[in-house]
């Protein structure tokens, strides 16, 4: 018999500050992000470190985009839909099973870049962009 | 239903278990229970009494309460008179108890032999926690006049209770005499062999050993202190004296209405526990079962469950007793069971002696040699509960084979080897098949488990390193995978980094892990290598493994602004300091707040701001103060020596120095310490997870303690050190800490998981016994020599304080998800939180601010 520790289960306590003792708060609908055509420029390729994410204001909405080690591209609303907080660009971006995620900062929840799908819930799912490099500059369109 | 009234006479720890074991069984609710004690307090564990002087409270000792509509607990009113034809009790108070039936629980007054000046003032028995404050306090005066020298105490009485005794008068600072007559310490459980080196090993121990004589007088000094005079003519000078010469049941209450009592004492019962009287019952160390008493817990928990069976229509009946004892005494193992003697007829013994490694093992076999009678170990008692299981049984090898050293031949005795009726916890009477049962039906999968349903050692604790052998016999592992991409655990990882000084994630996870990382083992690695590799945070690869809080050299807050700490060492500020703190917050618009921690905690900063924040903060001689890394936060302190009328020592020098040492050493887990100037311990640093207080001759270390979800109070671990080895003892602590943990596992539950807990801790930072010191003291001098301020080099790196921006493309536009609002004076991130805000009208407070006078500041973000 081997109790296995669920090691994606983050036990009480295993973030700091407020946040990690507040109650997980109910995931809300993600924002819509307002559709629109054309790209908007974020920054340059070399600026985007392999592995973490920036934040961009695309069309006045904060949009996360990461590049993964394998240098591919994402972009996904910043807003995390479990804290309606503005901060899923800062999270750790790895991978679960194969699939490329970022955790959240705040409550640690993952959510697959590719897809935006949470993996704690799927029916929680975050808006995701289309991303481009053109002459060196990362750009996002809208969705 | 008409309950029946039973009275219990005395809330020791038998009359307590008796209540529990009733409640338990008389699911009827049949019975009625009025508990009259002697004592002011609820029973508690007297076992663990000794440990009220070194870290435990009153309260870590009182046993579970009683809240049950059915008993009623009468404390401070013993009983004083019986009427056995009445069936009443009367009371100190005067009150008359009416009973069905009467269970005598009164356990057992310490034994004072008639020595003249045994009624002096700083004579001490030691079997309440009354006797031990008194002790305290008369210890306490007597180190605090001492001068230079050390003052000593003298216990009467050598056996298992006298040795905890001495080792408790050292530990409050006093130099322990220990006067036995036998010719031997502790001459009911050990023999000549294993009492001579008992003796040598607590004479190392700081203890000084008169055996064969006995104690003539007891008498004051001119100086207010005792001389005590024993049979040998020897005058030893005292502070204190403690006998501990035995005990006696106390029966006088049974005597004096006519219950028969045992030939040596004790209320006589039978099998039952039944007295003379039909109605009358006696359990514990106050009764004499078939003339015999015992002077143990087990046996009396045994005597608690006979009764509250037969009062419930059983038919309970307490047959034999396990006798074994193991001497709980600091870093000396000793541990007798069993017909230790070899009184059996026919018994052989089989001995190891070993004077050079400093142990004595002896076993009792039948005749036959096959089956285990009883055995004593002195030095290393670490076989002490899986050999105890064999009693009675056949024995799985050849005696000689199961007390050889390791690597002698040695077969050891594996948990496997034990028989299902093998008894692993003595104290509540579990056996390895009961063990067994709760692992196999799902029921227990921890040893925190195990205790909960087993009862298995909760009581003197001795059993529970083999209960965590039996639930790893069972097969059941917790799989120490840091996470799916390293099935290593934290610290299997941390030997392998060490090991070969690998200095990055990638070569890390490619040589040793699988996939890409994530969230759990990234920063984990992030935070070894930092202890390892040395190097700014954000350096290179080493930024985006660290969590956002590392990434931003901040706290994240829930609307993702950051909070932001400076370091106040100790927390001493300079006005100047607390000027330049609050004109930031003011400029800023942030949030200030005091932390529990002795410093100033300011919320509500943005991104953005935070490379301008602490600019201002470098510039007013500010660093960073780390709230925001698993790593060691403060070191809080009292004002000790230098104002406070009790210090004796400088708690807050010690306190500037320490958090000048550790300071940014990351870890497995969040690190706080404190230091407190004397004894009153203002600074809570028993809370922390490296603790001091001050000492008339040094400091008194403490580990592993913290607040939070599982409140604990630090273990101590050496007292009076000079401040030199105290910064050497901690330095060890720490790296070995940080080598050795789980991820997030703070000290406190990584000392309960070390196998031998915080003595096997002592051991290896105290007297090297892994042979790691030097490299541990070397480790930490690396750190010390290391350190660089975080948030200066950040401000000093273009590189690095480009990422401190909302918006990569629209630097300086602020992000417009984040607003505050203004709650009763309270700046606070917009859209509360369930369950805010307090109702203040509901405390009478009527919606006024709780700040009084002038608001707190807040100034527009800058
Ligand atoms: C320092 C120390 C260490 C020990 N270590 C161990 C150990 O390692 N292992 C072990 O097995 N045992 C140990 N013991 C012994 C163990 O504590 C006792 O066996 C156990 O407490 C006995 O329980 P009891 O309820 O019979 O008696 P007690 O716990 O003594 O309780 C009796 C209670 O009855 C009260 N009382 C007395 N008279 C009256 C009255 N007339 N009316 C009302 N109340 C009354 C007393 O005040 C007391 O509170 C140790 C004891 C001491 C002192
Ligand atoms: S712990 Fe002692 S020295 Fe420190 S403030 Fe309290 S009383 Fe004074
Ligand atoms: S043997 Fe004492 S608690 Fe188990």
């Amino acid at each position: 018999m081997t109790a296995q520790a669920d090691v994606r289960q983050h036990p009480s306590g295993s973030t700091d500050g407020a946040e990690s003792k507040d109650p997980q708060p109910t995931p809300a609908t993600p924002a819509a992000p307002p559709s629109g055509t054309g790209w908007t420029a974020v920054c340059p390729l070399a600026k985007l470190q392999p592995e973490r994410g920036v934040c961009a204001l695309v069309d006045g909405e904060p949009v996360a985009v990461f590049r993964t080690h394998d240098d591919r591209l994402f972009a996904l609303h910043n807003v995390d839909p479990f804290s309606r907080a503005s901060v899923l660009s800062r999270g750790i971006v790895g991978d679960l099973g194969g699939t490329a995620v970022v955790a959240s900062p705040l409550h640690k929840q993952h959510f697959a870049l590719e897809s935006g799908v949470a993996l704690e819930d799927s029916d929680v799912v975050v808006a995701t962009y289309p991303v481009r490099v053109v002459d060196g500059t990362v750009e996002v369109g809208s969705p | 239903m008409n309950a029946r009234t039973v009275v219990v006479v005395g809330h020791g720890m038998v009359g307590h278990r008796f209540v529990e074991s009733l409640r338990r069984l008389d699911t009827d609710d049949a019975w009625k229970i009025v508990v009259l004690a002697e004592e002011n307090r609820p029973a508690y564990d007297r076992v663990a009494l000794s440990s009220y002087v070194g870290d435990a409270s009153a309260e870590d000792l009182t046993l579970d309460e009683h809240s049950d509509p059915l008993v009623e607990l009468h404390l401070d009113e013993p009983v004083t008179a019986v009427d056995l034809a009445a069936r009443t009790v009367r009371t100190a108070k005067g009150r008359d108890v009416a009973y069905d039936e009467l269970v005598v629980a009164t356990g057992s007054v310490p034994f004072v032999p008639p020595v003249p000046g045994r009624d002096l003032d700083n004579v001490f028995v030691y079997r309440t926690l009354e006797d031990l404050d008194g002790l305290r306090a008369a210890a306490e005066k007597a180190v605090s006049t001492a001068g230079a020298g050390r003052r000593a105490g003298v216990v009467v009485g050598g056996g298992l209770l006298g040795l905890e005794a001495a080792n408790a008068l050292r530990q409050l600072g006093l130099s322990p005499h220990v006067v036995e007559m036998a010719p031997r310490l502790m001459p009911v459980q050990v023999d000549e062999g294993g009492g001579a080196l008992l003796a040598r090993l607590v004479s190392e121990l700081g203890l000084r050993v008169h055996t064969g004589v006995s104690t003539s007088s007891i008498a004051k000094d001119h100086r207010g202190g005792l001389t005590v005079t024993l049979s040998d003519g020897t005058e030893l000078d005292a502070s204190v004296v403690v006998f501990s010469a035995g005990i006696r049941p106390a029966d006088s209450l049974a005597r004096e209405v006519g219950l028969e009592v045992g030939e040596r004492g004790g209320v006589l019962v039978d099998e039952r526990c039944r007295t003379s009287d039909e109605h009358v019952w006696a359990i514990g160390e106050v009764a004499a079962v078939k003339g015999r008493t015992y002077g143990l817990v087990a046996p009396g928990y045994a005597m608690a469950e006979v009764v509250a069976e037969r009062l419930t229509g059983g038919d309970g009946r307490f047959t034999e007793a396990d006798l074994s004892t193991k001497l709980k005494l600091l870093g000396v193992d000793v541990a007798s069971f069993g017909d230790a003697h070899a009184a059996t007829a026919g018994a052989l013994e089989v001995t190891l002696n070993d004077p050079v490694a400093g142990t004595y093992s002896k076993l009792v076999v039948s005749d036959d040699a096959q089956t285990l009678l009883g055995g004593i170990l002195v030095g290393d008692a670490s076989n002490y509960e899986t050999l105890r299981g064999f009693l009675g049984e056949k024995l799985p090898g050849d005696p000689m084979s199961l007390i050889a050293p390791a690597g002698d031949g040695a077969v050891g005795v594996g948990i496997d080897a034990l028989p299902d009726g093998a008894q692993i916890c003595s104290c509540n009477a579990v056996t390895k098949g009961a063990l067994v049962a709760a692992i196999a039906s799902g029921e227990a999968t921890t040893v925190p488990q195990l205790k909960a349903c087993t009862r298995a050692g909760t009581t003197c604790g001795s059993c529970v390193p083999t209960l965590g052998k039996v639930l790893a016999s069972c097969g059941v592992e917790v799989s120490k995978a840091l996470c799916e991409h390293f099935s290593q655990s934290r610290a299997e990882l941390y030997e392998i980094v060490m090991a070969t000084g690998l200095q990055t994630f990638s070569e890390i996870i490619g040589q040793y892990g699988t996939g890409r990382g994530c969230d759990i083992c990234k920063p984990a690695v992030a935070s070894m290598l930092a202890t390892l590799a040395g190097g700014h945070v954000l350096d290179g690869e080493s930024a985006v493994l660290q969590d956002t809080n590392d990434h931003f050299l901040a706290n994240m807050q829930r609307n993702g602004t950051y909070s932001v700490v400076p370091r106040l060492p100790g927390g001493e500020v300079t006005p100047e300091g607390l000027i330049a703190i609050g004109s930031v917050a003011k400029d800023f618009g942030l949030y200030t707040k005091i932390t529990g921690g002795q410093r100033i905690d300011m919320f509500g900063a943005r991104v953005d701001d935070l490379p301008k924040i602490w600019q201002r903060l470098v510039d007013a001689g500010f660093e960073s103060g780390h709230a925001y890394g698993k790593s060691l936060r403060t070191v809080k302190s009292c004002v000790g020596t230098d104002w406070c009328r009790y210090g004796v020592q400088d708690s807050v020098g010690l306190a500037v120095a320490l958090e000048l040492r550790y300071r940014g050493l990351r870890s497995p887990h969040k690190l706080k310490s404190g230091v407190s100037g004397c004894a009153r311990e203002c600074a809570e640093a028993r809370s922390k997870d490296f603790g001091i207080i001050a000492t008339e001759t040094g400091w008194n270390l403490y580990l592993g303690g913290n607040g939070g979800f599982t409140p604990r109070h630090a273990e101590l671990i050496a007292s009076d050190l000079d401040t030199t080895t105290l910064v050497r003892t901690i330095d060890r602590f720490l790296m070995f800490y940080i080598r050795t943990a789980d991820r997030l596992q703070r000290t406190a539950p990584w000392i309960e998981a070390l196998e031998g807990g915080i003595d096997h801790l002592r051991d290896v930072i105290m007297e090297d016994s892994l042979g790691i010191c030097a490299s541990l003291d070397e480790q930490m001098a690396r750190h010390v020599e290391g350190y660089a301020d975080e948030w200066a080099a950040v401000l000093a790196d273009p590189d690095k304080l480009e990422r401190f921006t909302s918006f990569v493309n629209a630097p300086g536009t602020p992000d417009p998800t984040i607003e505050f609002v203004d709650h009763l004076g309270r700046r606070v991130p917009a859209g509360m939180k369930d369950g805010q805000p307090t109702d203040l009208a509901a405390l009478g407070l009527g919606g006024v601010p709780i700040t009084d006078g002038a608001r707190i500041p807040m100034g527009a973000p800058a």
